[in-house]
């Protein structure tokens, strides 16, 4: 099980946490995650102000993970999202592919038929699956109770992904994070948006989108919120002060736990190799809890 | 007041020309995507049933000159719940595409691109972040992806970065 590990921008400078749990998991799993230095930006930030140069720039990555017959899995839910649907609508408007096209062939890149792309947490669910990981858990986690937040682009727009899940009542996390052992804990509008792309918009509405989730998943104290994308973890995670001062709120330190390291702590792999020492929230209380030194 | 001289009636085809836009003309405003809308909720102003309104209406220039476009999460619920296919994620995408060529971009989205454009990614990465990296065992990341500068040095969005 070999794939281009694509980090995009945000995880290799600012979630560490969730890439060395990411590759540590991997490496625990046997899923070979091959490095591609050549892999940029998805293209997402730009999507809102030019689509073309999103895709063209969605599609010099695909093309390189085409070239190199190897499938992408992603760690971002944002880097999904573009990926998958810059590689449907190449794959499917040959007037745009060869517009695309174009332009890759100055930097000897060629959208052919494309590639293909999942998120690390689906390819966990459907190569790994949730027998091998259920038989790989040496560490309890039966104590621990926690609540989960898919984040939109896992399953969204559902006309890109092929019939995974369903985003109106999606499973998969679900089954992936009761495998390991811990509770689950259902809450309140679980599918709502974190907010993370307008805020530097409108910073306002985004806290306040952060502040209902944060009031829904702690009105049940749990003892985390599993996430699966860098950028709903920083709403959550990173903001969290500022929520707490606009709206005189208190969370109770609650940590925000990347699903790779609550499998990772499954799986008996230990602090550093889930570096939970770059998390923002410090989960001392929960690795306590679970005896993990 | 709507000012029916102000209209412009080629507007909704003009959007439907962008990718993303085609659908446009499908919307007969049952408001599915307001009523699920996670941030029309919070923020009245942005109502995206009023807004393919206003686009079907000709009302151009008030909809690009808004800030009310540039409010949608994009987290694809309306796209996924409209009963017409009509894919309003990716219309508020084309109505910003528009409103950037016609000079109207929302400051975050500016530097955005701008930071795209000088280091093909979105944080500029620095030698103390590849130092990190390798602390933790982690292999470093390119600084700058070349290829990626060039394709936005090329783009439209060249002259709005400038």
């Amino acid at each position: 099980m070999k794939y281009a590990l694509f980090l995009g921008c945000t995880i290799p400078v600012r979630s560490q946490n969730y890439e060395i749990s990411a590759r540590n998991v991997a490496k625990k799993l046997g899923m070979n995650l091959v490095d591609i230095d050549d892999f940029s930006c998805c293209g997402f930030p730009v999507k809102s102000t030019s689509t073309e140069t999103a895709l063209a720039i969605a599609a010099r990555n695909l093309a390189i993970a085409e070239e190199k017959k190897l499938e992408i899995c992603t760690l971002c839910n944002a880097c999904t999202g573009v990926l998958t649907e810059a590689n449907k609508h190449l794959s499917d408007n040959k007037e745009l592919r060869e517009k695309i096209n174009e332009e890759l062939k100055k930097y000897d890149k060629e959208f052919k038929k494309g590639a293909k792309i999942r998120h690390y947490d689906r390819i966990l669910y459907e190569d790994i699956g949730i027998e091998k990981i259920k038989q790989s858990m040496t560490r309890d986690l039966k104590q621990l109770r926690v609540s989960v937040h898919y984040g939109c682009h896992y399953l969204r727009p559902k006309d890109i992904y092929d019939g995974f899940d369903d985003p109106e009542n999606p499973k998969t996390l679900d089954e992936l994070i009761t495998a390991t052992g811990a509770s689950l804990i259902d809450y309140k509008d679980k599918l709502d948006c974190c907010g993370g792309a307008i805020l530097a918009v409108q910073e306002e509405t985004a806290l306040k989108m952060a502040k209902i989730k944060l009031d829904n998943v702690t009105a049940n104290k749990v003892d985390a919120l599993v996430t699966q994308c860098p950028f709903c973890s920083i709403m959550y995670e990173d903001n969290r002060n500022k929520i707490e001062e606009a709206f005189d709120a208190n969370y109770g330190g609650m940590p925000v736990l990347y699903y790779t390291q609550l499998l990772g702590l499954g799986l008996g792999l230990d602090k550093k190799e889930l570096g939970f020492r770059l998390n923002k929230i410090k989960p001392n209380d929960l690795l306590e809890k679970m005896g993990v030194e | 007041m709507i000012d029916s001289k102000k209209l412009d009636p080629n507007f909704k085809h003009e959007v439907a020309k962008e990718i993303g836009g085609e659908n446009i003309k499908h919307c007969f405003s049952c408001g599915t995507c307001t009523v699920g809308c996670p941030v029309r909720v919070l923020d009245e102003t942005y109502n995206p049933r009023k807004i393919i309104r206003m686009v079907l209406l000709g009302m151009r220039e008030r909809v690009l000159k808004s800030d009310f476009i540039w409010l949608c999460s994009q987290c694809y619920t309306c796209y996924d719940r409209c009963p017409q296919g009509v894919r309003l994620t990716d219309i508020m995408t084309a109505l910003k595409n528009i409103a950037v060529r016609e000079g109207y971009i929302h400051p975050a989205f500016k530097e955005q691109a701008r930071l795209l454009g000088e280091h093909g990614r979105l944080y500029e990465v620095e030698d103390f972040d590849n130092k990190k990296r390798d602390k933790f065992g982690l292999p470093p990341v390119k600084k700058d992806f070349n290829d990626v500068i060039k394709i936005i040095d090329k783009s439209k969005l060249k002259k709005v970065i400038k």
